[in-house]
């Protein structure tokens, strides 16, 4: 069951499976810590619904609903 | 060791994330022997200052914040280019104690450009707030770098890290750094993206070594604090309105609080004008120099002075305010949504609040403006602007 992060409602947890990107955009993720493995938590989302603010590894992030889409999750 | 000071200052390179109070630990190491200006050829700004330890003399650089030394921003290419040049004697990468393993994955780039890195874990205080206890002497353990804790804020520690510059540069300790691969046992295979390979085997060794430092994680109930205020500032009903709230409280606020200063300030400054005209006058001065002297260039400054000079004090302070209760960021993300349909981002929000104060001043402007060009004798009171 393979969904994509930008599914993820308020509250719920999931696994990252993949990043669908390429190039700089996947660096910028990995800097971030999002490789494949890593637990991600959807925190908050903002009044429009895009960005949303993710837990990840300790740290609040907020990612754009177009680059959330792109990875991968379960 | 010779008593005389040494002729040769250290230099020193500040680096790490943003806003882990690096700024703080340079401002209290340095004090006023600073300067700041751009980096040579690019529009990244930067800091570098003095302090004296021990009797000898060290250079503080402070470096750019950065999550990565990939190079792919200008303030990453800085920061990279200026580690890579080998000109420090040290590099003391600041750390966040509240978000330990982001912080140490800079580390770990650190200690592959070269092996003279101090690493200092800030908000010491800040984490002890959220019940956050970490073990410093472990981390040393684990990374095999000279570890400091500080809480730059209060200035608990900073002696302890200025004494450990000391030693390091003065090669009386010898860091044996534990790259990444090594931390985790990875091997590299041949197949595969190698970048891939490499931020995986950085992302694990942080999370290792950030795992081996927390005796105590944070409290549940710092974090659900959080997460309420989080959901009532960016909440679908509650966040817009709050935001135009604190924002317009922010500007009124401004605009009344500086409306009695500002009209003090201009009364004394304009009374000043007209003593230095007369003085002008007793000295028989040339009748030109003495217009485009006091009627020109103290007018323009008593004016530009007693106009914004008090809502820039009030205005500033309290946007800064805004800032370190970490409101600023939750303003970007409600905002994301609307700059992006302008071609900006969230972020420009901010720039466009320090903008605004600025322009709301701009009737006051065109009356300076207006009176210079089409006459004015009015008196000191008419002279001051009025909001």
């Amino acid at each position: 069951m393979s969904q994509n992060l930008s599914e993820l409602r308020v509250g719920e947890t999931a696994c990252i499976t993949a990043l669908r990107v390429t190039g700089e955009m996947r660096r910028r993720l990995q800097d971030l810590g999002l490789v494949e493995g890593t637990q991600i938590q959807c925190a908050l989302k903002s009044p429009s619904g895009d960005p949303a603010a993710y837990q990840v590894r300790g740290a609040t992030i907020a990612l754009r609903r177009e680059d959330a889409r792109n990875i991968l999750v379960q | 060791m010779s008593d005389s000071v040494a002729r040769e200052a250290r230099l020193i390179a500040l680096g790490g994330n943003p806003n882990v109070g690096k700024s703080t630990i340079f401002n209290s190491l340095t004090g006023l022997k600073q300067h700041t200006g751009n980096w040579p050829g690019k529009t990244v700004s930067g800091a570098r200052g003095e302090y004296r330890y021990l009797r000898r003399a060290y250079t503080l650089v402070d470096l750019p914040g950065t999550y990565s030394l990939a190079a792919r921003s200008a303030e990453e290419e800085v920061a990279r280019d200026f580690l890579m040049s080998g000109n420090a004697d040290a590099v003391v990468i600041v750390c966040d104690a509240t978000c330990l393993e982001r912080s140490l994955r800079l580390v770990y780039q650190a200690m592959e450009i070269t092996p003279r890195v101090i690493v200092c874990v800030n908000l010491l205080d800040e984490a002890r707030k959220k019940g956050i206890v970490l073990d410093l002497t472990a981390l040393e353990r684990v990374l095999g770098l000279p570890v400091t804790g500080v809480s730059a804020r209060s200035g608990e520690g900073l002696e302890g890290l200025t004494e450990l510059i000391r030693k390091l540069t003065e090669n009386e300790i010898a860091p044996a750094p534990i790259h990444a691969s090594a931390a985790c046992g990875t091997q590299y295979a041949e197949t595969g993206d190698p970048q891939d390979q490499i931020a995986r085997t950085l992302v694990a060794a942080a999370e290792k070594a950030a795992q081996a430092a927390m005796l105590t994680p944070p409290c549940h109930s710092a974090c659900e604090r959080e997460r309420r205020a989080d959901a009532l500032l960016t909440g679908r009903f509650t966040g817009i309105p709050l935001m135009l709230l604190l924002l317009c409280g922010l500007f009124w606020l401004t605009l009344t609080g500086a409306n009695a200063p500002s009209r003090a300030l201009s009364a004394v400054l304009f009374r000043g004008q007209d003593v230095l005209y007369d003085w002008m006058g007793q000295l028989h001065a040339a009748g030109w120099l003495r217009d485009v002297l006091v009627l020109g260039v103290y007018r323009t400054l008593a004016w530009v002075v007693s106009v914004m000079l008090p809502p820039m004090a009030i205005f500033f302070p309290l946007f800064t305010i805004l800032e370190d209760f970490g409101y600023l960021p939750r303003v970007a993300f409600t905002l994301d949504r609307c700059f992006c349909r302008a071609k900006a981002c969230g972020k420009q929000a901010l720039t466009m609040c320090m903008v605004s104060i600025t322009l709301l001043y701009a009737p006051a402007y065109g009356d300076m403006l207006a009176i210079h060009l089409y006459g004015g004798n009015q008196t000191a009171d008419e002279q001051t602007p009025c909001l």
